[in-house]
This record gives structure tokens, C-alpha cells and sequence, in this order.
């Protein structure tokens, strides 16, 4: 029996990492500048981690295989070392992991953090609602209108709430349900909540951030492959959340211009 | 076996009639018998409603015969709603953690086995003993009553994030009465936990018998001790955050929903509330929470290896005081669910470093087991292969926290399934793990009869091999950027994923019925199973050293008196290899 | 392997048992309540950081409650005192416990009867548990406050009983923790 669970639990292990080792989950290219920092510190971890789990699995293995149901059995023998070795041991273990993953890792949390959105960021107004995002770019005037909740008319295409009647400032903001951007240009997304709390997700933008109601929040990135990405949902927002989604479009400059001219015409 | 006959004033009388001796009882050993009863109950319920999710997850438009029974809004025609997959989530989530988790491991071999343990006849305080167990009784009808009500139960998952669970209908169906009943039930639970709580710190701070020093109580003792002292105060923040809640479902304050918000075309009718203010409190309880689940199978386990092992651990000192920590650091860390939740990203920061810090005591800990398992003569029968298969367990879910642990890659890895494998990994598989354990090892003191080691062992092989199969492939799924809480997979990415989850769905069904075995293997050896002797397992700790079942005042009136730690195996030179707590042979 | 193992020839005496339990008991019943205001409190910072308070003014029966509480606090302190002395109290007066243990109860009855005067004082002004952050907060502090004064004044009629009682006997512990529980809600009213 302790035989089989040696061999049953080795074989577990190597199974389970596997599929790691393997990259057989397909992780989504990174076309952001902060990304790569991200996704070293994701591979470092995993190396890490993959070395503790396997060895600690093995070794849980070897153990068992050598030490279950022992015929002379009245032989218990303790480790050489005893309790200060393994004491010692997972404090220089996790203590250099945790220096060298916490503290070295902060650089990839400041890069999306701790940096200032560049002065010509192109600034874009998100609003998360149940279920669907929306985007709004400022126009000509270059500022964005003040937003009243109580006039939102999804009927009329109203979304934000843009007080077009009176407000000379909203009627030349441009309210699209994608959200396009011009590729290698810093992008300043400010997220504004209708109802409820919602999330912004990019995999491949390598940015997540929770819309809370009542809080202006924002995140700046800068896009750097052209193509089109899905935007979605990740916090639980009710029946419609898995269904919530919107695509980032990443263009060149000129055609983003072209796509920009299109939409301002249509509102 | 030596016994101070000291003075017989029992805390309560002999139980009479049956009202006394099995429903209303005094006994604790009685109520830890019903705390895990319930958990049971509430155990086979939560695994029926994860089959129902993993079922529409894979075959969404497939109906469920006779799901339209329960509730014709939720599933009509048997296919099920977006709405009554989050439903069915929630309820999973809640029932799991809260009736089960907290239940089996500490309220119920807790209450029945602390007491005995330290020598003592009962807990400090019988009658809210008593109390705490109805407590917690109703507290599960309040929940399983939004199955039955026509709106359901509510959608808002087991953390109930506000605005969304706080502003009532107009955010969606189960918003209204379900959610009310859900924090109501909540709240209930909290005082039924408070009161336990309060037994076993008192228990355990006056009522040891003679000789029993704090560093001679059995690990587990310890273990439900430091988790009786968290429980404490972690639903003490729990029961405030969920009357405030129902204060702004009900009386509409604002502690938690802003102004202007528009749902359901509505403009909501309040005004300056925080929803991170929720988040806060809710996780200032959940993260210690979930130490409350783990931390009395870590002691269960200890106790069942050490038993098996034949030897006594390395250091069991260390293996308290790295659980201690682990209780202080619990307070510290509640931040790191939220890294992207819109609070201070060097908040963020600051709540990384506890975060990663508890990795330390939990390392020496598992350290500690695996250089113990050295040169061990480990017995395998069901209890050891649980309590070896929690480690196995313990250090696959401990690894995979690593990552969440950092808020950088937390960007990526928020929300996704990754972080479901490892929640799932660590509290759905290693502290079941230890629940199971400590039912194969304590079956035979609680009902007196052995339980079926063939039927044991084949519930621990397919459980063991399942559960790695459902929840390893989730770790995967999560670095492909699969979301979580979605009751379909409808992004483009998604597509190429499928088959993984079918996988992890077959998986989860063959594995579920394994779990009937052990059912069966329960229920049948109750009544049918070879009588069990006093001690089966040779083992030093005091509940070895009275019947089985043991006599309704635990120690026939007398009270023993404590020689030696309950470690004392492998000793050169005694009779047998080892020697009990009470036993005054010289060591 | 080192391990603990026979006792000294002669051991102290054990000090636990059910009375010590009933002290613990209390101390561990007043740490989880004054985590729970913690909560509430905590609560409070984060509103008031937002700014948007309201400022009330305290209705001035607040005061003459908050001096109740206090008195009720020495008079508890006086029953307990006596009490302990008088194992058979032999009439019902100030000598002994049983006097200053009622006049604790009226002064008891006395502040939630004021707490109750408050409330109204507010509700005339228009603030109500919804109307702004900081009413809400104060209905919500000053209704936990007089929920748990109830337990205490449930406790004090439970003594009150006992003492009246043709037994005429009572735990130690039970008015000892009645005490501690009846300092512990004058505490936290401050």
C-alpha cells in the first residue's frame, strides 16, 4: 500500500506539472509595454513554485515508500537535524523567495501603479453598467461633460447620462460601444460604474481593474500590436455578467483617426 | 492506571429521556455528533449543486430532469438559467465554507473531542453549548429557505460583494427576499460560532485536569484552541457588516451603496456609502476565516500521523507556535483580495508582504510532517492515507497561493480559475481531507464500532486521484485567462478550453460518487461494523483511555491525571511501543 | 526525544473548574463584543473620511444618561463589594448586596429610558436611521449599545431573583461576571 500511494501520488506530480512545463495552456500574447515584467515574474514564480511543489511531493513520495508498514517496525529513527534543520530550511527557502519574488516584483505592481499617466495620454471615459461597457471620447473641445445619472435613456442611446439639451461641452462627445485606440500611444482610461461593481480585463493587455460605484478610478496603459482583443467582465455584476464583454481595437494612427471622424459623425 | 478520585460535582445531571439525551442535550459529545451531522447534510448538498453548475457549464441547453421541480423560474424546463447558476454557485459557496467548513472540523470533532482531550467532563458552558449548536441549526433553514421562496436564492456569490447585494430587486432576481435571508441567515450563524467560540476558550483556558499543562494538550487540541480564539473575532466583524447590510436592504441607510446609481433604469434613492467599506469588513472576517477551516484539519492530521507514524513529530512545539503565527499573520492579510479592487495600490503592496510572510510558518510546518515521515513505521490504514493525502494536498494549494500572493501577476491571475483551484485546493480538498481523516480515526471512540478499511481505502484511492484531476486542470484554465464565476463560456477564447472542462466535469461526477461509499461505508458500519476496543490505534491521548462509545460523563466522575505528553511512541522499553497521557509508567 | 513527563511529587492545587470558567468566560464574551463596536467604528472612520457628514447635536439627555450609566457602574461595584460579605443577607437594605443591586437596576432602566428619550429627541429633528451617515451611525451604535445593556439588565434580574429567593444563594462567579459585564457596557457607552 505505501508502495502504491508512492507510485500513485509521483505519477500525480509529474502529471500535474506537465501541462506547465509544456505551456499547454495557451497564454495570450502580450502587447502592452508593462507586460513583460509581468510575465517574468509569472515564469520566475513558476519556477519556483514548480520546484517546491515537486519536490515536496517527491519527497512526501520517497518517504512513504521507504517508511510504511516496516517489517522490524519497532526501529523509528528520527532526522538528522531534527526541527531546527527544517525550520532553518523553510526560512531560507521562503525567505529568499519572498525577497526575491516580493521585493524585486515590485517593479512590474509600480509600472502599472506607481507611473504617472503621461500629459498627452489619450484620455477615454469607460462607464461599466448591467451588461455592457461603453465608451466615450471627449471630441473637439477636448473635455468631457459632466454626467447626470438621473438623464441615462439606454432607449435613446443616451448611456451616460450627457445632458446634450443644455450642455454645450456634451455635444460633441463621441459615445461608442467599442473601445479603439490608437496603437503605441498611452492611453488614460477613466472608469466610471452605473450600478454596481464591474472589472476591466485585457489578458493580453495584462490589466485588470475593478469599477466601483462612487470611486473615479482610472488606468493607463499603451497598446503595442495592432489587432482586435476581448474586453470582459470579471467582477460578478449579476445574471448578465458572463456575457459582458467589449472589444479593445487597437489601430494605427491614421486609421483610428478615420474610425474616430465615422463615429463623431454618427452621434 | 492511577486516577485522582477527586470530588464528583458534575457540571450537569445523567441525561434522561430521549428529547434530553439526543436532540436537546447538554452533551457535548452529543452536539459535536450533531454539528457533524449537519455538516454532512449540508456536505452532500454542496456537492449536488457543484454537479449541477459543472453540468450546465459543459452542457449548457441539456435539461436536468425534475430541476423545474425545485424552482420553475430558475430552470424552466429543467435547462438553467444564467440567473440560477449564480444562484446555485452562491448557495454552494455558502453552505461549503460556512456549514461545513466551520462546522465538521471544529465545531464538531472540536466540541466532541476537546473536552476529552483535556480531561475535562464537558464544556465550560453546556446550555450555550446547547444554544450554539440550534443556533447554527436555524441559521441553516433561514438559508435553505431562498430555495423556496419565488425569487430564489440570491446571485450575489458567497461574498456578496454591495452595491449588488445591497440595493435590493432592481439589480436582479435573487436580490430581494434571497439575499435578505442569506444575511440574515449569516448573521445567525455568526452568533451561533460566537457562542462556541466562547466554550472552547474557556474549556480550554480552565477546565484541564491535574497535570495537564498547555504543552502537554495533543496538537489538535491546540489546533481547535487557536481556531476557537479566531473565530472568536473574525465573526465578531461578520455579524456588524451583515446588519449593516441589512440595514441598507431594509431601512435604507447608505453604509454601503454611493449616490447616482442607475439600475434597472431606477436612479437608486441613496447617498454616500463606500462599497469598498464591504469588501473591508467582509474580507477582515473572510481571510481568517478560511484559517479557521484549515487550521483544525492541520491539528487532526498531526494528531492521525503522529498516531500512525509511531513516532512523535519532530517538534510539536514548533508545530504550535508556527500555527500561532499563522493566526496572528491571518489578521494582516484580508488586503489581498482585493489588489485590484480600486483601493491604494501601496495598500496592495503593504498587504503582499504578510500575505507572503505566512508562507513561512506553513513551510515549517509541512516541513516538519515530511522530515517527521522520516524513518517513521507509518500504518497505513484510511485515516493515514487521508491525512498523507492533506499533505499532498496542503502543498499543492500552498503553492499555488504563492502567485495570488503577488498583486503583479495578481493582475493577471484576479478572477480567473486559477484562483478558484487554489481556494479550491486548499479548503474543497485538504480540509475535507482532514475531515475525513479524522472521521476514519475518531469512528470507532464516537460510535464504537470499526469502519470498513476496504471500502476506506477505495474511497480514498478514487477521491485522492479525482480530486487532483478537477482541480489541477483549474490552475490551467486560470493562466489561459479563463474568467471565473461565468455561468457560460461564450469569448472567443474560450472555445479551444471546452474539452478541459468536460474533463474536469466526468471527473467531478466519478469523484462525487466515490464520496457515497464513504457514506455508506458510515451509515452501514454504525450499525454493522466489529465492535471496536478502547483503543484501536494504540494511541496516547486521553480519548484512548476511556469506552467506546465513551460514558455520558466522559470519565465515570473521576479525574485523571497527566504524566506525560502525548507523544510518547517508539519508547524504548515499555510495553508495547508506546506510552498514554495518564499512564504513570516512567519514561 | 526530550519530553515532559511526570509531574513534581506535590502539585499545586488546580485553580479551574466551573466558577473560574464563568470569569473567563466573560473576559472572552466582552473581547468578541468590543471587536464587533471595532467594526461599527471602523465603519464610522471610513464614512466620516468621505466628508459628506452631517454634523448633529447630541440631545442633552445624553449627558444625564451618560452620568446614569457611571453611577449605575459604583452602585454595581457596592452590591458586589457587600455581596461578597454578606453570605445570607438577611434583609433587604443598603447593608448588604441586595439594596445597591436594585438601585443598579433602576439606573439601568433610568438610561435606556433616557437612550429611548434621545431617539425621539432626534426623530423631532427630522433625523431618522436613513436620513445621513452620521444619524444612521448613531442609531446604529446607540441600539447595539442598549441591545447588549439588555443582556446585562436580564442578568441583573436574574441576581435580583436569586437573592430574593427563598434559597437566598448565588453563585460567586454569576455576580462577579454580572459586574464585570455591567463595567464593560459603561465602558464601551464612553
Amino acid at each position: 500500500m505505501g508502495k502504491l500511494f508512492a507510485a500513485i501520488l509521483t505519477l500525480v506530480a509529474l502529471a500535474s506539472a506537465y501541462p506547465i512545463v509544456t505551456h499547454m495552456y495557451v497564454q495570450p500574447v502580450d502587447i502592452s509595454t508593462h507586460g513583460h515584467a509581468i510575465d517574468e515574474q509569472l515564469s520566475d514564480t513558476m519556477a519556483e513554485a514548480g520546484f517546491a511543489f515537486l519536490g515536496a511531493q517527491l519527497l512526501l513520495a520517497l518517504f512513504v515508500w521507504r517508511f510504511s508498514n516496516r517489517k522490524n517496525g519497532s526501529n523509528v529513527k528520527h532526522l538528522p537535524g531534527g526541527a531546527k534543520l527544517m525550520v532553518a530550511t523553510a526560512f531560507i527557502l521562503v525567505g529568499t523567495e519572498v525577497l526575491a519574488l516580493g521585493v524585486l516584483g515590485q517593479k512590474a505592481w509600480a509600472d502599472v501603479y506607481f507611473t504617472a499617466p503621461k500629459q498627452d495620454a489619450l484620455q477615454i471615459q469607460s462607464q461599466a453598467g448591467q451588461f455592457a461597457f461603453y465608451f466615450r471620447y471627449p471630441g473637439a473641445d477636448g473635455k468631457f461633460a459632466a454626467l447626470h445619472p438621473d438623464k441615462i435613456d439606454e432607449g435613446n442611446g443616451n448611456y451616460f447620462g450627457l445632458d446634450l439639451a443644455n450642455d454645450v461641452e456634451a455635444r460633441d462627445d463621441i459615445v461608442t460601444a467599442e473601445l479603439a485606440i490608437p496603437v503605441n500611444r498611452e492611453i488614460q482610461l477613466l472608469m466610471h460604474a452605473k450600478d454596481v461593481n464591474h472589472s476591466f480585463y485585457v489578458r493580453e493587455l495584462r490589466i485588470q481593474q475593478d469599477f466601483v460605484p462612487g470611486l473615479d478610478l482610472s488606468v493607463h496603459f499603451t497598446a503595442t500590436k495592432t489587432g482586435k482583443y476581448e474586453i470582459v467582465c470579471t467582477q460578478l455584476c449579476g445574471l448578465g455578467h458572463y456575457n459582458m464583454k467589449a472589444y479593445l481595437n487597437v489601430l494605427s494612427q491614421e486609421d483610428f483617426d478615420k474610425w474616430l471622424r465615422e463615429k463623431a459623425s454618427e452621434q | 492506571m492511577e486516577e485522582a478520585v477527586v470530588q464528583t460535582t458534575h457540571v450537569h445531571a445523567p441525561p434522561e429521556g430521549f428529547i434530553r439525551k439526543h436532540v436537546f442535550s447538554l452533551d457535548h459529545k452529543v452536539i459535536g455528533k450533531q454539528y457533524f451531522g449537519l455538516a454532512l447534510v449540508a456536505v452532500f448538498m454542496g456537492m449536488a449543486l457543484s454537479w449541477l453548475m459543472r453540468f450546465h457549464l459543459v452542457w449548457p441547453n441539456t435539461k436536468v430532469p425534475g430541476l423545474d421541480l425545485l424552482s420553475s423560474t430558475g430552470a424552466p424546463g429543467g435547462v438553467i438559467t444564467p440567473e440560477y447558476y449564480l444562484s446555485l454557485m452562491t448557495m454552494h459557496g455558502t453552505l461549503m465554507v460556512f456549514f461545513v467548513l466551520t462546522n465538521a472540523p471544529f465545531a464538531g470533532f472540536g466540541n466532541y473531542f476537546l473536552p476529552i482531550q483535556i480531561g475535562a467532563e464537558d464544556m465550560a458552558f453546556p446550555r450555550f453549548n446547547m444554544m450554539s449548536f440550534w443556533v447554527t441549526f436555524v441559521a441553516f433553514l433561514v438559508l435553505i429557505l431562498a430555495f423556496f421562496i419565488p425569487d430564489g436564492p440570491p446571485i450575489s456569490g458567497w461574498t456578496a460583494y454591495a452595491p449588488l447585494s445591497a440595493v435590493g430587486k432592481d439589480a436582479g432576481p435573487g436580490l430581494a427576499w434571497g439575499q435578505s435571508l442569506w444575511a440574515i441567515s449569516i448573521a445567525i450563524f455568526c452568533v451561533g460560532q460566537l457562542l462556541g467560540s466562547l466554550n472552547f476558550i474557556a474549556t480550554t483556558l480552565d477546565l484541564r485536569t491535574k497535570g495537564m499543562t498547555f504543552m502537554r494538550m495533543p496538537i489538535c487540541t491546540w489546533a481547535w484552541f487557536i481556531t476557537s480564539a479566531i473565530g472568536l473575532l473574525a465573526f465578531a466583524v461578520l455579524l456588524p457588516a451583515c446588519l449593516l447590510l441589512l440595514l441598507d436592504r431594509m431601512a435604507g441607510t447608505s453604509f454601503f451603496i454611493p449616490s447616482g446609481l442607475v439600475i434597472s433604469d431606477r436612479l437608486q434613492n441613496h447617498a454616500g456609502g463606500s462599497p469598498l467599506l464591504w469588501q473591508h469588513l467582509f474580507w477582515f472576517f473572510g481571510h481568517p476565516e478560511v484559517y479557521i477551516a484549515i487550521l483544525p484539519a492541520v491539528g487532526i492530521v498531526s494528531h492521525v500521523l503522529i498516531t500512525n507514524m509511531r513516532k512523535p513529530m519532530l517538534s510539536a512545539k514548533v508545530i504550535i507556535y508556527s500555527m500561532m503565527s499563522i493566526g496572528f499573520l491571518s489578521w494582516m492579510v484580508w488586503g489581498h483580495h482585493m489588489f485590484v479592487s480600486g483601493m491604494n495600490p501601496s495598500s496592495s503592496l503593504l498587504f503582499s508582504f504578510p500575505t507572503l510572510t505566512i508562507t513561512i510558518p506553513a513551510t515549517i510546518i509541512t516541513l516538519i510532517w515530511l522530515g517527521s515521515l522520516y524513518g517513521a513505521n507509518i500504518q497505513l490504514n484510511s485515516a493515514t492515507l487521508f491525512a498523507l493525502g492533506f499533505v499532498s494536498m496542503f502543498v499543492s494549494g500552498g503553492v499555488s497561493g504563492f502567485f495570488l500572493a503577488q498583486p503583479s501577476i495578481d493582475i493577471y491571475l484576479h478572477a480567473t480559475y486559477f484562483v478558484v483551484g487554489h481556494f479550491h485546493m486548499v479548503m474543497g480538498v485538504a480540509a475535507i481531507f482532514g475531515i475525513l481523516s479524522g472521521t476514519y480515526f475518531w469512528f470507532p471512540k464516537m460510535s464504537g464500532r470499526m469502519m470498513n478499511e476496504t471500502l476506506g481505502k477505495l474511497h480514498f484511492w478514487i477521491t485522492f486521484v479525482g480530486t487532483y484531476c478537477i482541480f489541477m486542470p483549474f490552475h490551467y484554465l486560470g493562466l489561459a485567462g479563463n474568467v471565473r464565476r461565468y455561468s457560460s463560456f461564450v469569448n472567443d477564447f474560450m472555445a479551444p478550453l471546452m474539452p478541459v472542462h468536460k474533463f474536469i466535469s466526468i471527473a467531478a461526477f466519478i469523484t462525487g460518487a466515490a464520496q457515497f461509499i464513504f457514506l455508506f461505508n458510515l451509515i452501514h458500519s454504525r450499525f454493522r461494523g466489529k465492535q471496536a476496543p478502547e483503543n484501536p490505534w494504540n494511541a496516547t491521548s486521553l480519548e484512548w483511555s476511556i469506552p467506546s462509545p465513551p460514558p455520558w460523563d466522559n470519565f465515570g466522575g473521576k479525574h485523571p491525571v497527566i504524566y506525560h505528553d502525548p507523544y510518547q511512541y517508539g519508547v524504548k522499553g515499555s510495553k508495547g511501543d508506546f506510552v498514554m497521557q495518564d499512564s504513570p509508567e516512567q519514561v | 526525544m526530550a519530553s515532559s513527563t511526570y509531574p513534581p511529587a506535590v502539585s499545586p492545587p488546580r485553580l479551574g473548574g466551573p466558577e473560574r470558567a464563568s470569569r473567563s468566560g466573560i473576559w472572552v464574551g466582552i473581547f468578541a463584543i468590543t471587536m464587533s463596536f471595532a467594526a461599527f467604528t471602523s465603519a464610522l472612520y471610513v464614512r466620516q473620511a468621505s466628508g459628506d457628514g452631517v454634523h448633529i447635536v447630541l440631545p442633552p439627555v445624553i449627558y444625564a444618561n451618560t452620568l446614569a450609566l457611571v453611577l449605575s457602574s459604583f452602585t454595581m461595584e457596592m452590591s458586589r463589594r457587600r455581596g461578597a460579605r454578606a453570605l445570607v443577607p438577611e434583609a433587604l437594605g443598603l447593608r448588604n448586596g441586595m439594596g445597591w443591586l436594585v438601585v443598579t437596576l433602576i439606573l439601568g432602566l433610568a438610561f435606556v429610558a433616557g437612550q429611548y428619550l434621545a431617539w425621539r429627541y432626534l426623530a423631532a429633528q427630522g433625523l431618522y436611521l436613513a436620513t445621513n451617515s452620521n444619524s444612521s451611525f448613531f442609531y446604529v451604535f446607540t441600539a447595539m449599545h442598549a441591545l447588549h445593556l439588555f443582556g446585562g439588565i436580564a442578568a441583573l434580574v436574574y441576581l435580583i431573583g436569586r437573592l430574593a429567593s427563598s434559597h437566598r444563594t448565588f453563585r460567586r462567579s454569576q455576580f462577579d461576571t454580572t459586574a464585570i459585564y455591567w463595567h464593560f457596557m459603561g465602558v464601551l457607552w464612553l
